[in-house]
């Protein structure tokens, strides 16, 4: 399996135009300040992937979106509980602070932020490319980031010891508090083809 | 003669500093440790940890798989990926530390289901058939399970304790377990 630099670049200016429109998305929603690191596009072992987010029993809420279509990928979206009340509280318009646990009504708060989220994302390459994507409905849980993110790569069928992975981290900047959280993309490489021809790129030029 | 007297001393010493006490079985890895070493595995979620121990010789072997047949793929890469390799790879390692077949007993955790929501049904399944798939190669390689914490929602951290074989799982917000 191999991705040649150039390549490499391509998937992180998608990244990054995906995620600027869905943080626009978000800071529409929350009426508040959301940056973006510029995303990094890699190939990781798993664990390298995980040390990166913050190891492997670090607690996370997560929230998993597959995204099916002309591309494949799975979208995972990693909060910490501090965040994730921080963020229910910004989407309910309460002061941050208010929401102390995480509860059915937090979970679904979240899972929304990652379904507007995804939307906004494929919608910005699906414009870009011409290729047609469909996101899943989305699934959440509260757990270990080593048991997620490996039953994340499990279940979408990744096989290699190696993930790519496009990596970033949104910040809100609402008042004194800001809402951290990780943004992984893991597209299915045999489907990637699709994408660079779709960008007028030639797949075996090693371009 | 005083040099030849200290050599050995110094051997030992540095065969003891190598000898970790406690070594961490990665994503898709599988080791051996001999008493009093502990195997270790953090955050198995899906995952399953595969256990094969030798009371005799306290000689145990853990193995993190992540998917429960590899026929089903190109396979290249860690063995211990698969349950079906991963088994058959640790008991194959036992065997070479000395311990026979015939003694091994196996102790399983993992394979839970993470996520809740509208989850596909592959999602569902993995955690489930890599349960069953460990469960089918060890019977045919008729070592028995002893323990199993399996299945559930919740991810797992295990420790084995190669001078007893005893396996302590923890969860997060739950007391710790030992099987």
């Amino acid at each position: 399996m191999k991705i040649s630099h150039a390549k490499i670049d391509v998937l992180q200016e998608i990244g990054n135009i995906g995620l600027g429109n869905a943080a626009t998305s978000l800071a529409h929603l929350l009426q508040a300040r959301v940056d973006i690191k510029v995303p990094r596009a890699m190939f990781l072992g798993l664990e390298e992937a995980i040390e990166l987010i913050g190891g492997l029993e670090k607690p996370v809420i997560c929230v998993n979106l597959h995204v099916g279509g002309e591309i494949s990928s799975t979208i995972l979206y990693l909060f910490e509980q501090s965040d994730a009340c921080a963020l229910v509280d910004l989407l309910m318009g309460r002061p941050v602070g208010t929401t102390t646990g995480m509860d059915e009504m937090g979970y679904s708060a979240v899972m929304e932020i990652g379904n507007i989220l995804t939307g906004s994302f494929i919608g910005a390459i699906a414009t870009m490319t011409g290729l047609r994507l469909v996101p899943s409905v989305p699934v959440l849980a509260h757990d270990m980031l080593g048991a997620l993110f490996a039953a994340s790569v499990a279940a979408s069928g990744y096989t290699e010891d190696q993930v790519l992975c496009i990596q970033t981290s949104f910040t809100g900047s609402q008042v004194n508090d800001g809402v951290d959280s990780h943004f992984i993309m893991l597209p299915e490489v045999e489907s990637l083809d699709r994408l660079f021809t779709a960008l007028g790129l030639s797949v075996d030029d090693g371009c | 003669m005083g040099v030849l007297r200290l050599e050995p001393n110094l051997l030992r010493i540095t065969f003891s500093v190598e000898e970790t006490l406690e070594i961490h079985v990665g994503i898709a890895e599988y080791r051996v440790a001999r008493s009093p070493q502990c195997l270790l595995t953090l955050g198995l979620g899906s995952c399953v940890g595969v256990v094969l121990y030798d009371p005799v010789l306290r000689v145990g072997g853990l193995a993190h798989v992540m998917l429960p047949d590899s026929k089903q793929f190109r396979v290249g890469g860690k063995p211990a990926k698969f349950a079906d390799l991963g088994v058959e790879f640790l008991a194959r390692d036992l065997q070479r530390a000395g311990c026979s077949v015939g003694r091994m007993m196996a102790k399983l955790a993992g394979g839970a289901q993470m996520f809740f929501g509208n989850v596909r049904a592959s999602q569902m399944a993995v955690g489930e058939r890599n349960v069953e798939a460990v469960r089918s190669v060890l019977h045919e390689m008729r070592i028995p399970i002893v323990a199993e914490d399996v299945g559930g929602t919740t991810g797992r951290t295990i420790s084995l304790d190669t001078t007893d074989g005893r396996l302590t799982v923890r969860t997060l917000g739950r007391a710790i377990r030992v099987i």
